[in-house]
This record gives structure tokens, sequence and C-alpha cells, in this order.
């Protein structure tokens, strides 16, 4: 059984991860989900139980972000800020993103591309990191734990894959 | 799994044509020339990306000493499929929720007109 087909992700060359998914909104709405502090609290969640109680956001090339993950449980923190080199409303973002705790070496980029068609809104984000073994690590670490896969899962990811590439 | 081994298996799935090999050998084992029968390419150029694989211990050679045939080892691919999906459900949850958010804000919108006619 599949879980869930709405967003697809893939390691793709040696120091990628990208994914795309679907969204039933045109895409101005999703570029002000994705840029605006109060809106950005509601859905960038961290692991559950968890809340993101600092988001401050200077939208333009050159302005900083940074994101505060807090959880309420004993008060453990994870952030994350970096820069904007590429600002461009509402169709493509490109940030710097680095970890107050490193959970993988350097810095890596996130490009988001959105992009439109019958109201509905693709998103494409790619994370570059510095080193192979810097991406491979974030695929490696764990997120939620005790997911369940099957050979079904493989088979049609390939599947998917291919027919996609063809 | 060792860093080092998820690496090899990740290079080797880098390659749409290995990966459209691999998923040929899903559905059973196959000989080299079977494989290459597919693709635009040599037998040559089918053995090198056999050989990719091979060293990713993502396939092995099966009994037939003539045929040679190729055949899938899970093992690798399950647990590189297996953190890659770990990571997708983590996004996936977070997407959700901007579906919801998304919903809302659009309804939103869709009154707003209202309010400002009665200001």
């Amino acid at each position: 059984m599949i879980p869930d087909k709405k967003l697809k992700l893939n390691a793709s060359g040696e120091r990628e991860i990208v994914m795309t998914r679907e969204f039933a909104a045109p895409r101005a709405l999703v570029f002000e989900a994705y840029t605006k502090p109060q809106l950005v609290q509601i859905w960038l969640l961290g692991p559950p139980g968890w809340t993101m109680p600092v988001c401050e956001i200077d939208l333009r090339v050159g302005g900083r972000y940074r994101y505060v993950w807090r959880r309420d449980q004993d008060g453990q923190q994870m952030a994350v800020g970096g820069v904007y080199r590429e600002v461009k409303a509402p169709e493509r973002l490109v940030v710097t993103e680095r970890f107050d705790d490193p959970w993988y070496p350097g810095e890596a980029v996130g490009t988001v591309v959105f992009t439109e068609k019958g109201g509905m809104t693709t998103l494409t984000g790619t994370l570059l990191y510095e080193s192979r073994a810097a991406r491979d690590g974030v695929l490696k670490s764990p997120m939620e734990g005790g997911v369940a896969y099957s050979y079904d899962l493989l088979e049609h990811l390939l599947h998917e894959q291919v027919r996609r590439e063809a | 799994m060792t860093p080092a081994r998820l690496d090899a298996t990740f290079a080797a799935l880098a390659d749409p044509t290995r990966r459209a090999i691999l998923a040929r050998l899903a559905s059973g084992e196959a000989s080299v020339a079977e494989l290459a029968e597919p693709f635009d390419m040599s037998q040559p150029a089918i053995s090198k990306h056999l050989r990719v694989l091979e060293e990713a211990g993502l396939i092995s050679r099966g009994q037939d000493a003539q045929r040679r045939p190729r055949r899938l080892e899970a093992k690798p691919l399950q647990e590189a499929t297996a953190w890659l999906e770990e990571y997708r459900q983590f996004w996936e949850r977070r997407f959700k929720g901007l579906d919801a958010l998304l919903e809302v804000m659009q309804a939103g919108k869709q009154t707003k007109p209202k309010r400002r006619r009665r200001h």
C-alpha cells in the first residue's frame, strides 16, 4: 500500500533532494503562505509536539530569515536561518539554510519554484547540499521513525520514475 | 546501513538508465542481451551500468552459467527507499497543513470584497 502519493521526493544527482507537490490554490497564495511569518508559523511544523514561536522574514535579496521551533514539553529548541539570494514573487525563491545545531555539515541552498496551471500550483523545491555526505546524512536522519515500507512501494516508485522519464 | 553503502546506492540510482534496468529486474531476472534490448545501447554500455549496480550491491548474477542472468537485490534498495520515504512523510505532514491553510486563505479572499463594501 502506498501511504500518500501527493508529494514526490527523490535524491537527485550527488548533492540534491528534489520534491514536487501540487496545491489546489493560485500560486500567489502559496507564495504568500511561504513568505508571511504569521502564515509560515502555522504550517511549517517541526516534529509532533513542537511549535514555531519565532518566525522572522526579511523578504528581499540579501534579507535574512530565522525560524525557531520549540518543544513545549521540555523547552528544547531548534533553529534555522539564512539569507534570501533571489526573491521573485510569486514564482521563485532562493535561500541559504544553516541550522544553529547543525545536523548536516555546512550550508544548504534551497530553491523553490511555483508554477500555476488551471488554478493549481506546482511547487518544486530543491535542496542543494555542500557534499554528497551531507545530503545522504539528511536522508538518513531519523524524522518520525517506524515507517512501514515494502517491496511493493519500491517497485511502484521505480516504475513511476521510469514512466516520468520515458 | 553504512553511509558508504548508502552513497553507493544513491549514486547508482542517480542514472535513469540504471533505474530503468532495476525496474525491469523488479519483474524477474534477465540476461544482459535482454536488458540491452529496450535501450538504444550497445551491450558493453549496458554492461558498464550493470557493473555500477553490481558494485552498489543492487543486483547479483544468477546460477545459469551461460545466460548469466542479473537479478535484483532488494535489501539496499529497500533501505534507500525507506530513508526517502521517512523524509517524504515528514514533509507531507507539513504540506497537509499548508493545504488546510490555503483553503482558509482562499475562503478569506472570497469574502473580502463584501467586507470592503460594508466599510
